[in-house]
């Protein structure tokens, strides 16, 4: 059999009406999507099924009704095959402290099916590549929580699987480990070609990694799209401008010309430091862009910058999906 | 004008060297040896894990000094029969693991917990299961890998008295026979207590509380069944006493050896189950065998992801 995963069009996972029900939850309800090779991000509030369509996926958990398939492979009759091509990294501490990196992710290899050399040589190789170096010899115990999650990510990817399950990879890190796990996960699909589903209960940190987000709630399918169909479907303008003797607050004369041509702005949020002399204002169309250069020519004031700024997800739907807001509202 | 650099600068011998960063990632083509490999695998790092293998030095030492304890008193047999050209080793093959069930209870009580609970503790069992490893791989693996790890306990020592007795030349037939009825009967005490050992440290994550159980279980069972044997004993009650050895593995095993392979009973009475009975030992260690995998299966079929 053989799977074309860089082919654009094909489908890494696709569910039917897939449920789960257990003796009073619902966690999974009927969920349909589809779902192509890339980073996929599946976001959701805690207890949204998230963990629940993974197990399923993973062939370790019957669904009470509909089918899934991943890798082409149905869920039901094929996981053995499908454990052995896919990758999952798990959103607890699953790492004993007292082997090293080194020992433990050689022997996940093995359980993953490699021979002893191929385990040892793509072990070096994985944890080069997730960022591990000389620590990689000493007992996990004494690691950061950086580096756990390093080594969860390893043994995830040891055997070359087609697809990883990320299960909330970024939990626990602070700002720039999040960071440069969301790169190493953009990585994974760029430069290993894997592709890569990852669960996260924050909306915002996903937008830069994925190129599709699924959203569930409560076991239904809320949203699935590209991520450039959440971001691109207007474009914001930002502008700074200088100020001149006949206008010490440049900012509002541009602001207050624009207000006086219909046109809405708004302040860049957030206080940082320069933050109040960014204008935004949404650009419809070509014209939006003569339009400001007009404008600030006629104040006599130097454009500093125009730049256009991407939507954030969150933003897409607190503003134009008000009914969805409360279920999103997690997003960060 | 324009001096041709080379095109890559060569690594400076000053700097960080660990940091090589340029390195494109290579997928894996190679064979996937599936489950029964990984199996295996699993098998034999538990199965040197039991003995500190392929661990730390201190994780070592237990073990490495419980199989001293089992084989140095075989050792000191055989020199004093070689010695004084005795024509019968003083302790016979099956006799032995019964005289030293404290050790081998011990044993299990360090190593059950050892090969079990880690996994459960750190929750690395997950890790098995998103891999072509099913339940049943998993269980068999580390069933089997303890109840190797016994046989090699238990039946190291055998070897040394075989070794010695043939040495000492004191009947080769007489004392193959013996030691391959001693062979079988460490066998079955092997998975007997391997199964007991991990059912009991399978249920907890705490290694401490692992052990404890284990030797309560073990010792406690066996205490109270001689106990019970000797009042019976006293009583002349003569009658009850292989029953109520059905109540403890060191006493089920003794039952078993003592019924059809060559042995006497250790029992108070020193009366020996008649073959009914001994069919009835036979019976309970094989149930409690398979009812041990059983119970492990539904443990894992439950904590797996």
């Amino acid at each position: 059999m053989v799977w074309i995963t860089t082919v654009e069009d094909v489908t890494v996972i696709a569910t039917e009406s897939l449920s789960k029900r257990f003796t009073r939850v619902t966690a999974l309800d009927r969920l349909s999507v589809d779902i192509g090779p890339g980073v996929t991000g599946l976001v959701g509030a805690n207890g949204a099924g998230k963990s629940t369509l993974i197990k399923i996926l993973l062939g370790l958990s019957p669904a009470t009704e509909g089918r899934a398939e991943v890798l082409g492979l149905d869920v039901a009759a094929k996981g053995a095959a499908i454990r052995e091509r896919v990758g999952y990294m798990p959103e607890h501490d699953c790492l004993p402290p007292d082997v090293s990196a080194t020992e433990f992710v050689v022997h996940m290899a093995r359980m993953s099916g490699l021979p002893p050399t191929a385990a040892r040589e793509r072990t070096a190789d994985t944890l080069r590549h997730v960022g591990l170096y000389e620590e990689r010899y000493r007992p996990i115990g004494g690691y950061s929580t950086g580096m756990k999650q390093r080594v969860k990510l390893a043994q995830a990817l040891v055997h070359d699987p087609q697809l990883v399950f990320l299960d909330e990879p970024t939990n626990g890190l602070d700002p720039v480990g999040r960071d440069e796990m969301l790169g190493l996960i953009r990585r994974i699909h760029t430069d290993f070609g894997i592709s890569v589903l990852v669960t996260s209960h924050l909306l915002g940190e996903l937008e830069r990694t994925c190129d599709h987000v699924v959203v569930i709630d409560g076991g239904k399918l809320l949203r699935s799209s590209s991520t450039t169909d959440f971001t691109q479907t207007t474009t914001t303008l930002a502008i700074e401008v200088t100020d001149s003797d006949d206008h010490p607050d440049g900012t509002r004369a541009v602001r207050d010309a624009f207000h006086a041509r219909g046109v809405d702005t708004h302040d860049e949020g957030g206080g940082l430091p320069g933050a109040g002399h960014i204008l935004l204002l949404t650009a419809p169309g070509e014209e939006t862009y003569d339009l400001v250069r007009d404008v600030v020519a006629d104040l006599g004031l130097g454009l500093v910058r125009m730049e256009q700024r991407r939507h954030h997800i969150s933003e897409v739907f607190t503003h134009s999906d008000e009914q969805r807001k409360e279920a999103v509202g997690h997003g960060g | 004008m324009a001096v041709e650099q080379p095109m890559h600068t060569a690594v400076t011998p000053s700097g960080d060297q660990t940091r090589i960063h340029d390195i494109g990632y290579r997928g894996y083509d190679g064979p996937r040896l599936g489950r029964a490999y990984a199996r295996r695998s699993l098998y034999s790092q538990s199965l040197r894990g039991a003995y500190g293998l392929g661990r730390s030095a201190k994780s070592k030492v237990l073990p490495m000094l419980l199989f001293a304890v089992m084989c140095v008193p075989a050792a000191i047999m055989v020199a004093v029969a070689v010695a004084t050209k005795a024509h019968e080793l003083p302790v016979s093959y099956t006799r032995y693991a019964i005289v030293m069930q404290a050790v081998i209870s011990l044993y299990v009580a360090s190593q059950a917990p050892q090969s079990v609970s880690r996994d459960l503790r750190f929750k690395t069992v997950p890790l098995y299961f998103s891999r072509p490893i099913e339940t049943a791989d998993y269980v068999q693996a580390k069933f089997a890998a303890l109840a190797s790890a016994l046989f090699v306990l238990t039946g190291a020592p055998l070897l040394v008295m075989y070794a010695g007795a043939l040495l000492s030349k004191m009947g080769f037939a007489h004392q193959t026979k013996e030691f391959a009825q001693g062979l079988v009967s460490v066998a079955l005490l092997s998975l007997l207590f391997a199964g007991l050992g991990l059912v009991i440290a399978a249920v907890t994550p705490r290694r401490g509380f692992g052990i404890a159980a284990v030797i309560a279980v073990m010792t406690i069972s066996y205490g109270a069944v001689t106990t019970l044997q000797a009042i019976a004993n006293v009583q002349n009650s003569t009658g009850a006493i292989p029953w109520i050895g059905l109540f403890s593995p060191v006493t089920l095993i003794d039952g078993v050896q003592s019924a059809f392979l060559g042995a006497t009973t250790r029992a108070p009475g020193g009366i020996d189950p008649s073959t009914g009975q001994g069919m009835v030992y036979v019976l309970a260690v094989l149930g409690l065998i398979a009812g041990c995998y059983g119970l492990l299966i539904r443990r894992y079929k439950k904590v797996g992801l």
